[in-house]
């Protein structure tokens, strides 16, 4: 059963914000709103600076789920965490929950207030028929139901940002960071999905030091 | 002092009855619209598509996205 994440190799990401682009074109999202973006960490630190691109992880046990006052979030069959805007009263309370920061809020009206919440769906739409203009203008594309993945994780150049299964994806990204001897920290990878014992690295054993053979 | 222990121990089995609190989400069970499956779709027209599955057949749709998951791995790429 398939199991939809996402994740960003630091290692291997440019900043050239492609990902960003992809996601903004493939959704028409309005000015304003990001769904993705690429943050930088340690940023001026020679040798520390690392480049992610962030958006809704759709967590295991998802915070905003938790916090929504009107119920207006669910997961799909495939673990992808949509919500339902004529539900959302803007409230901003996945904000505040969310530790990647990804529930957007466009500015609706004159006076600063926040409209419905706009975020990531994996390019999987919402509740409305699927691959109906009514799901894009509300949702943007769904490329899942095209068979498809996310056009973000597609259109990477470089391939640090991968999408999909998080079977298929660990086992890209193991097999990667296994040639290149390196760079096996995934940011975010725990905060999202948590961490199964199974996910650990193998504890290094001492080396013998007696004479036994 | 048998009492203190009762005591002691009952106190000290409070937190096994405490469940974990996840949120778990049915099927339907939300507030708002139900959504349809990304499989209950049929494939898009050849000349759009890569992948094709079998219209309602989770198995083959996974099986096609999954085909083009790999295409990120580019050691499998170039090498094969």
């Amino acid at each position: 059963m398939a199991r939809m994440k996402f994740l960003c190799d630091a290692e291997r990401c440019i900043e050239c914000n492609g990902c960003v682009t992809a996601c903004k074109n493939e959704n028409e999202v309005p000015w304003g709103v990001n769904r993705r973006r690429v943050v930088t960490i340690n940023d001026g630190v020679v040798g520390a600076e690392k480049s992610i691109s962030v958006a809704c992880m759709h967590c295991s046990d998802a915070p905003c789920m938790a916090v929504c006052p009107v119920d207006c979030f669910y997961r799909t069959d495939d673990g992808v965490v949509l919500h339902d805007k004529d539900l959302c009263i803007g409230c901003g309370y996945c904000f505040y929950a969310c530790p990647f920061g990804a529930p957007q809020f466009p500015q609706a009206g004159a006076f600063g207030l926040r409209g419905k919440m706009d975020k990531c769906t994996f390019c999987a739409g919402g509740p409305e028929p699927d691959r109906s203009e009514a799901e894009f203008r509300k949702y943007g594309r769904n490329r899942l139901a095209e068979g498809k993945l996310p056009a973000c994780a597609e259109m990477c150049s470089t391939k640090a940002l991968l999408g999909g299964d998080g079977d298929v994806i660990a086992d890209i990204y193991r097999e990667r960071v296994l040639r290149r001897g390196r760079g096996a920290d995934l940011w975010g990878w725990s905060s999202a999905y948590g961490v199964r014992p199974g996910a650990q690295p193998p504890v290094q054993q001492p080396a013998a030091t007696s004479g036994k053979s | 002092m048998r009492l203190l222990l009762a005591f002691v121990a009952a106190l000290g089995l409070v937190a096994c009855g405490e469940k974990e609190q996840v949120v778990v989400y049915k099927q339907g069970k939300y507030q708002g619209k139900p959504d349809n499956r990304s499989w209950d779709n049929a494939p898009l027209p050849a000349e759009f598509r890569r992948g094709e599955w079998k219209q309602g057949d989770r198995t083959s749709w996974e099986e096609s996205v999954k085909t083009r998951q790999l295409a990120q791995h580019e050691y499998r790429r170039i090498y094969q």
